[in-house]
């Protein structure tokens, strides 16, 4: 059997050539052949699946199902999954059995989507190499001696190496785009506001973004299609309709401008420059006009995201204390015993560094200095972006200046931060941005970022569906984890 | 050093977190890289700038003053490690 | 204490006062706000701290912030506020940060006009009121080992008041105190109960020589829940920081706890070490944004306060002070004296309010009951009063009639009429029977004439009698006078 996206997997269902028992089947064996390998997943739901299949197959049955009904899919372990672990890949919530579905849970669970498991992670989404679980690191595919990038590792290695045809991640400064480069797959992030924060353990709440990663930017925008929508319950829900978001993909991009920031080009290995540029150049044949474009505050984007991404996770964490949910210590001599060394044994190192970090920025004298200073940026950036999208339709801009590097290669966490220098000013922005595979350098794989201004999630698919056409970079698949 | 072992160490209780003798000059180390690469957010003026909290610049919703939620107590009192039928329970606290 | 070069010493107190607002729901969730639940029984997720969980704001919060303000005469309501996080850790704060308003909040500089120690007119300073979340409660009598944590109060909205520091003494503060809670109660926006918690204060005390400029270190003072214990507090503890001084010592600045057992103040343990809360604005919440339409939409919801009242009543009413005072620092009482004053035709405000605070006030205190219970409706009162306008009635008898209206569903004409309750105001029927009496009664009637006064009311007391008390005593007076 072989599948080739969800339009085409519907059909099947729909014409009974397999039941979503068999489809579910399927990807079960693959799951059960790789993932302990790959260590992908941290919990797998065989319960919540039997139940989603019979009702997905009613539903098709009756002839009330759509494109996603019956659909296999992983969940990040960030989303609560209600009466299901939601580990956040901490030891902090290695038991924490979530009361409620998260929205965008709720929304794809709505759809008729099948949940297999919950997916690897770095804890409480940080880390750009999914080597901060406390389940483990999780493995590249393409080579199971390099990470497949992060804080979305699990999901992005699970839709890489076809245990399942979709997987939701999210994106704060980088966490579904730079895995989706790294590990040859294509993953979009919505603009803020677009997903329900509802139910995604909260990093940095003004930045967090949950989003999908799949084969194709098609699958992908019907999958986020459903996920995204207002959402009442979260206070920072844009309140803007519900959009199909595969409306436009098959419209030409002759005469559309994409914008190129030559100093990130420039920065860019001469491996990576070389790929980046022929992708694009591929798209300026396709009868695209390329658009040279100044963004002159990105270069401190990353130095703005890193006070404001650990000042608020400094605060969102503090919840954690073992008292409510969550690990406790043993005999705790008194209330302040009970509270450091719970959250001393609970949180690794990574994310202990940012609290750190994040509780210093904060720290008396510094609010204004800091995290005040970094939000002024934050708006330098987001206008750089606005005069450039007045002269440009979409961006197109590296994602990750190298590929999947070896585990245990960065040490020093600053290094590892510098690395998401050309995810981070989108981010920051809260803009749309996806990453679409552009081929290999030294046999892994390339990733190519498509921005675009605020709402304009359409514009960007459309793009990449078109380049999809074009291209048969989407269809790589890393060696021993083909379709069978 | 734009952060020391007395300031980390100050932090550190503000967090409720431990850092033990062992760790303590990595982390000290590992923080003053962090807030070095920080420090460059001061090399743009900013005066005029209005910090930005959300990127689309959108306001507070309102809701209406309603009571929609109902007891959630076994729930949230069986997730905790210590508690008895009522309460979630703590190492006394001396007020 | 030696007399001896004994320095003056004047006080200053400024009072923080939280406010519980009466609404049906939390202030960023849908959760019950009742009191008196079982514990942990209006606990949202979001109360409880669960990861992924998102705050809402309630829109009468703000309604009622910005009526706070009206109220107060703030010079700023602001159009735009924000929330920030005050974060610190403590087990009746699931989040280990509470939710407030520290650089935009939403009322400033506002004022409250209190009677100061010389008898005038004192201007106190409101700096700031603002919205914030209140934390769960801690019991520490259960368990010898543990304190137990009931979140049913986390998250339920408040409003934090917070005054310059322009009170001189503790009776101020508690004048204050008290003008702060009518204002609240007549609004309608919290309950005001001190045992409930629904009303609770903190007061900043500290003490300087007079005619020094600098403030003194000042204490705070905490866990005061009636007035009269804020009085207490408040001396017991200008007295410790003077003794504290004169004797050598210096006053730390801290917190402590009022324990009204003991008649002491002593310092709270837990808030020793000295904390950083990191305050920053709360990223899951956006600026609330309001306009001068939104702002002037709450001015039919600010009633006419006690102060003006009492004016009022003084002024248009001829209402003696003292009882204006009573009935306009009631708002269940001063809502229906109104009721029945609009409905009056002949008679006075000054009988309707007479009649309220005696014979009807008696009425309630005998009957445990309240104004609100409606056991005598407004028209009905106000028809009573007309009777005994009109003259149908007497005084006396309209006593006895409104108890019948109090226990019954009749109005005061089908009592007077049923009963036969209506004044003999007739001079023919009353002549005949005031010379029936003095006939009967000779040398009672001699002792009269002769100037004996006390025959006088013997006399009125026999008609009364005759007449079962209807007789109309002025009539009566005249008729003796005359014969």
């Amino acid at each position: 059997m072989q599948f080739n996206g969800i339009k085409q997997i519907s059909e099947a269902l729909k014409s009974k050539a397999i039941s979503v028992q068999e489809l579910h089947d399927f990807y079960q064996a693959k799951v059960e052949k790789h993932a302990e390998n790959l260590n992908c997943l941290i919990n797998k739901t065989p319960q919540l699946a039997q139940q989603q299949i019979k009702q997905a197959q009613s539903l098709i049955d009756s002839g009330s199902g759509n494109l996603l009904t019956g659909i296999p899919l992983v969940h990040k372990d960030l989303f609560c999954t209600k009466g299901i672990k939601t580990t956040c890949g901490s030891r902090m919530l290695e038991n924490f059995v979530a009361p409620y579905d998260a929205t965008v849970v709720d929304n794809l669970n709505q759809a008729g989507m099948v949940t297999l498991a919950k997916a690897n992670m770095d804890e409480f989404a940080m880390g750009s190499s999914n080597e901060n679980s406390y389940f483990g690191a999780v493995k590249n595919p393409w080579d199971l001696n390099r990470v497949p990038g992060g804080s979305s590792g699990g999901s992005a290695a699970c839709v890489a190496a076809g245990l399942v045809p979709v997987a939701t991640g999210s994106d704060t400064g980088g966490s579904i785009r730079q895995p989706a480069a790294l590990c040859g797959i294509t993953g979009i992030k919505p603009t803020y506001g677009r997903n329900s924060r509802y139910g995604m353990v909260a990093f940095a709440s003004s930045l967090d973004q949950a989003g999908v990663f799949a084969r194709t930017a098609e699958d992908c925008a019907l999958v986020l299609s459903q996920m995204c929508g207002f959402d009442a319950k979260d206070s920072t829900s844009a309140q803007v309709d519900k959009e199909d978001f595969s409306q436009n993909l098959n419209q030409s991009i002759k005469g559309m401008k994409i914008g190129v920031v030559p100093e990130w080009m420039e920065t860019l290995p001469e491996s990576i420059r070389t790929q980046t540029q022929q992708s694009i150049d591929t798209l300026k044949n396709m009868g695209a006009q390329l658009v040279e474009i100044k963004l002159p505050t990105a270069h401190l984007a990353v130095s703005a995201y890193y006070v404001i991404a650990p000042a608020e996770c400094s605060s969102n964490l503090s919840r954690f204390d073992g008292i409510r949910y969550g690990h406790q210590c043993d005999n705790p001599k008194d209330l302040n015993d009970l509270y450091v060394r719970s959250r001393t044994e609970g949180f690794g190192e990574e994310v202990k560094r940012r609290i750190m970090v994040g509780t210093w920025a904060l720290s008396a004298g510094f609010y204004d200095a800091y995290y005040r200073k970094a939000q002024k940026i934050r708006r330098l950036i987001s206008e750089d972006f606005a005069r450039a999208f007045a002269l440009v339709d979409v961006i197109a801009a590296p994602v990750s200046p190298e590929v999947a590097f070896e585990f245990n290669a960065k040490k020093d966490p600053v290094s590892m931060y510098q690395a998401d220098i050309y995810t981070i000013p989108s981010s920051l922005a809260g803009l749309p941005c996806m990453s679409i595979p552009i081929g290999l350098v030294d046999k892994l794989p390339v990733g190519l970022q498509l921005i675009g201004n605020n709402l304009q999630e359409s514009k960007i698919l459309n793009m990449a569906h078109q380049f999809q056409q074009e291209t048969d970079f989407h269809h790589l698949i890393a060696e021993g984890f083909a379709h069978e | 050093m734009l952060i020391n072992r007395k300031e980390v160490q100050q932090i550190a209780v503000l967090a409720k977190l431990n850092v033990s003798e062992d760790e303590i000059d990595t982390i000290v180390t590992s923080l003053d890289s962090v807030v070095e690469m920080i420090n460059h957010i001061n090399e743009v003026d900013t005066n005029e700038v209005k910090p930005m909290a959300n990127p689309m610049d959108a306001v507070q919703r309102l809701r209406a003053d309603e009571v929609t939620e109902t007891s959630n107590k076994e729930v949230l009192l069986s997730m905790a490690t210590n508690a008895d039928e009522d309460y979630f329970l703590v190492p006394t606290v001396v007020e | 204490m030696s007399n001896q070069n004994k320095t003056q010493w004047e006080t200053v107190i400024g009072l923080e006062i939280h406010t519980q607002l009466k609404t049906k729901s939390k202030l960023f969730a849908g959760t019950n706000t009742a009191y008196g639940a079982e514990p942990n029984t209006q606990v949202s997720f979001l109360e409880a701290a669960i990861p992924g969980t998102l705050p809402v704001f309630n829109e009468k919060v703000l309604r009622y912030a910005i009526r706070f303000g009206l109220a107060v005469g703030a010079k700023v309501i602001a159009k735009e506020s924000t929330f920030d996080r005050k974060n610190y850790f403590y087990p009746d704060s699931p989040k280990a940060y509470q939710i407030t308003q520290l650089n935009h909040p939403i009322v400033e500089h506002g004022q409250l006009v209190i009677e100061g120690d010389e008898g005038k007119e004192k201007v106190i300073r409101i700096n700031r009121a603002h919205i914030e979340e209140d934390a769960g409660k801690s019991i520490h009598d259960i368990y010898a080992q543990y304190s137990a944590i009931d979140l049913n109060r986390c998250g339920t909205p408040l409003i934090e008041i917070v005054s310059e520091p322009d009170m001189s003494s503790a009776k101020e503060a508690v004048r204050y105190m008290r003008g702060i809670h009518t204002i609240v109660t007549h609004l309608g926006i919290c309950d005001g109960n001190l045992q409930e918690g629904s009303f609770r204060c903190d007061a900043n005390v500290s003490v300087r020589p007079v005619g020094q400029k600098e403030l003194g270190t000042r204490t705070e003072l905490k866990n005061i829940n009636s007035f009269r214990f804020v009085e207490k507090a408040i001396n017991i503890e200008i007295n410790r920081q003077i003794k504290l001084i004169e004797s050598g010592g210096t006053v730390t600045q801290e917190t402590r706890l009022y324990d009204a057992d003991k008649n002491q103040t002593r310092p709270m343990r837990s808030k020793e070490e000295a904390n950083d809360y990191r305050y920053f604005p709360d990223p899951d919440l956006l600026p609330v944004v309001i306009d001068q339409a939104y702002i002037d939409n709450e001015k039919r919801f600010i009633p006419e306060f006690p102060a003006q009242k009492i004016k009022r009543y003084v002024r248009d009413l001829a209402i003696k002070s003292d009882d204006a005072k009573i009935i306009a620092n009631d708002k269940a009482l001063s809502e229906y004296f109104h009721s029945i004053v609009q409905k009056l035709k002949k008679a006075k405000a000054k009988t309707a309010a007479n009649l309220i605070l005696g014979e009807f006030s008696a009425l309630l205190n005998a009957n445990d009951a309240k104004v609100e219970d409606d056991n005598i409706s407004a028209t009905q009162f106000a028809q009573l009063l007309e009777a005994l306008a009109a003259g149908t009635i007497s005084h006396k008898i309209a006593k006895v009639v409104m108890e019948k209206m109090w226990a019954t569903d009749n109005t005061a004409a089908q009592i007077i009429d049923k009963e036969g309750l209506a004044q003999v105001s007739d001079t023919g029927e009353l002549e005949t029977i005031v010379k029936e009496i003095i006939k009967n009664n000779p040398s009672q009637f001699e002792a009269y004439k002769n100037g004996d006064m006390k025959m006088f009311n013997y006399f009125v007391g026999q008609v009364m009698k005759q007449t079962k008390g209807r007789a109309n005593p002025a009539q009566v007076k005249t008729l003796l006078e005359e014969l």
